[in-house]
């Protein structure tokens, strides 16, 4: 390594004009995104939890099954935990590995980066979420009606809905978990705090008086997951519930809140 | 061009940075100095719009680092070797950080090629040894073909021949006009580097100025002196109140007299000399000059 040299030409192109804005933030963050092994191995767990338990539920047994589009949409509430450590692994990588300066370096319009993050993530979460909603559910209705059991078509009312349902449901997920890791800045502690939303909560709440019980529980994610996979909008719940979209929309709440939140930190924060 | 005007950096009760006021003019390279703690990094990690400041202000070709219109064009930094991802490859990091100030792919080949990196471009950087590490690091800081280099302690980790390469590179950029700053607690590196120094102390700036004159302002210079009897010699000047640190290579260093007494000394008592050379190094006028202000110091 004798003749390294130690000058270097000029850039080619000067400056474009005006500013480094959302646009290349967002393929920055995409380029990022697909170069660490997290992101597909993340993703192919998702589908592996999601395909794997749905087929499970839908291939043993010879009951009568009471909504067969929910029977193979199950494996949404493993998939939601692998998405949602993609979705914190997107921001908290960022401060475990000390890249966050690289980045705000890069772009120091914090509000960008976080949009550009949420643009590349979501739509992959979105999208890949779908993906493996309609995959479930042929391949579990398949499974149903080979064993002769009863099974739904996309066609049957709240069919379509809950199938669209359950991929919405995963991606804003995953972007509340990317709200997390935003204002966390750790990935266990932002882990931590997201299986302890959709996985805890629901067990604490469920021990509490009746009441009680009924006036928060419809309020948790997951039992609005529940309501948005299932064709009848989770009547199977004993508290009661929101309907599907009125679920859908306290969710998307959630995550915009706790993006805003985290959003208002990493501008204050010294990096 | 870099302009520190007032600033002032607060930690809980800490004053880390404390109404700081400089200027890093372009055509030379700036040593920034200090001992470890006295806010260097804290204040290239505000030139950078990392960590905003209590007070005052720092501003580079007049503007706040948050305004520049496409910062890595503008600004080449290099803070701590350990802001990459380790999962991923050094192209692939600077693919992504060209894709967001909008810089030809191309121009990542040739920053690879520039810093010697182009064989292992496709390792992990987590495989990287600290000093490949701060290779990718420089390498990230010149994508942008930047006027202004913001280099927090480059040569760390580096083998004798990266020193010497990041010498050259930073006297190169230097002498292509830019403003080239570079933080290092290795006096002696920056003795070959800088041209200018900004000295700082438990975060107050202490001094400013050319290396030459830092270096003619210490009072305590010392003489190199070779002789076959250091012994001898040694005995003799010891009730001169000079100091006599024996050095490795069998000179020792005098402090405390000036060559011309030492060598009529030495004639006076018929020792030989073989060398009597005055020295005055930086790192001894730094440890004069911080010596009030140095943070944390071991009892001796």
């Amino acid at each position: 390594m004798t003749a390294i040299p130690t000058s270097l030409a000029p850039l080619a192109v000067s400056s474009p004009t005006g500013r480094a804005g959302l646009a290349d933030a967002v393929r920055s963050e995409w380029a990022k995104f697909w170069s660490v092994r997290s992101t597909g191995w993340s993703l192919a767990v998702t589908a592996l939890a999601v395909v794997g338990i749905c087929v499970l539920a839908t291939s043993t047994g010879h009951d009568l099954v009471p909504d067969p589009t929910r029977r193979s949409l199950v494996g949404f509430f493993l998939g939601q935990l692998t998405i949602g450590v993609l979705g914190v692994l997107v921001m908290s990588a960022e401060y475990g590995t000390g890249s966050i300066r690289s980045t705000l370096t890069a772009m120091p319009r914090r509000p960008v980066v976080l949009g550009a993050k949420v643009v590349v993530f979501g739509a992959v979460a979105l999208v890949a979420s779908e993906l493996l909603a309609f995959a479930a559910f042929f391949i579990g209705q398949a499974l149903l009606s080979g064993s002769g059991r009863n099974h739904a078509a996309l066609g049957d009312p709240g069919v379509l809905r809950a199938v669209v349902g359950a991929g919405l449901y995963l991606a804003v997920l995953g972007l509340l978990a990317l709200g997390l890791a935003t204002l966390i800045r750790h990935t266990a502690g932002a882990i931590a705090t997201y299986a302890g939303i959709v996985l805890v909560l629901p067990i604490i709440v469920g021990a509490l008086p009746t009441g009680l019980d009924n006036a928060i529980s419809r309020y948790l994610p997951a039992n609005i997951g529940l309501t948005m996979i299932s064709t009848g909008g989770g009547h199977l719940l004993s508290a009661p519930v929101f309907s599907p979209w009125t679920g859908f929309a306290i969710l998307a709440a959630y995550a915009v809140a706790v993006l805003a939140a985290g959003c208002f930190l990493l501008v204050r924060r010294d990096a | 061009m870099i302009e520190a005007r007032g600033l002032t950096k607060r930690f809980g009760d800490v004053l880390a940075v404390d109404g700081l006021s400089f200027d890093v003019l372009p055509g030379r390279v700036t040593g920034f100095l200090g001992p470890n703690g006295s806010g260097k990094s804290t204040t290239m990690r505000m030139a950078m719009g990392l960590d905003s400041p209590t007070a005052g202000d720092v501003t580079v070709a007049g503007r706040r680092y948050h305004d520049l219109p496409w910062p890595l064009r503008e600004v080449g930094g290099l803070l701590e070797a350990n802001a990459i991802h380790p999962g991923r490859s050094a192209r692939s990091h600077l693919r992504a950080l060209a894709l967001s100030n909008a810089i030809d792919r191309h121009r990542v080949d040739e920053v690879l090629e520039l810093v010697g990196l182009t064989a292992v471009a496709g390792k992990r950087v987590g495989k990287y040894s600290l000093g490949m590490a701060q290779r990718l690091g420089i390498a990230a800081a010149l994508l942008g073909d930047p006027p202004v280099l913001l280099f927090d302690e480059p040569v760390n980790g580096l083998d004798p021949e990266g020193i010497r390469w990041v010498r050259t590179l930073c006297r190169g950029l230097a002498a292509e006009g830019r403003t080239v700053f570079i933080s290092s607690h290795l006096m002696a590196e920056m003795a070959l580097t800088a041209d200018h120094l900004v000295v700082i102390g438990k975060g107050r700036l202490i001094a400013e100025m050319p290396v030459a004159e830092f270096v003619a302002r210490s009072s305590s210079q010392s003489v190199r002196v070779r002789t076959p009897a250091p012994e001898r010699l040694a005995q003799a000047l010891g009730p001169a109140k000079a100091i006599v640190v024996p050095q490795p290579d069998g000179s020792m260093t005098v402090t405390g007299m000036v060559a011309a007494d030492i060598g009529d000394l030495a004639a006076a008592l018929g020792i030989a000399v073989h060398e009597l050379t005055p020295v005055a190094s930086l790192e001894d006028a730094f440890m004069e000059l911080t010596n009030d202000a140095v943070e944390f110091r071991g009892v001796s």
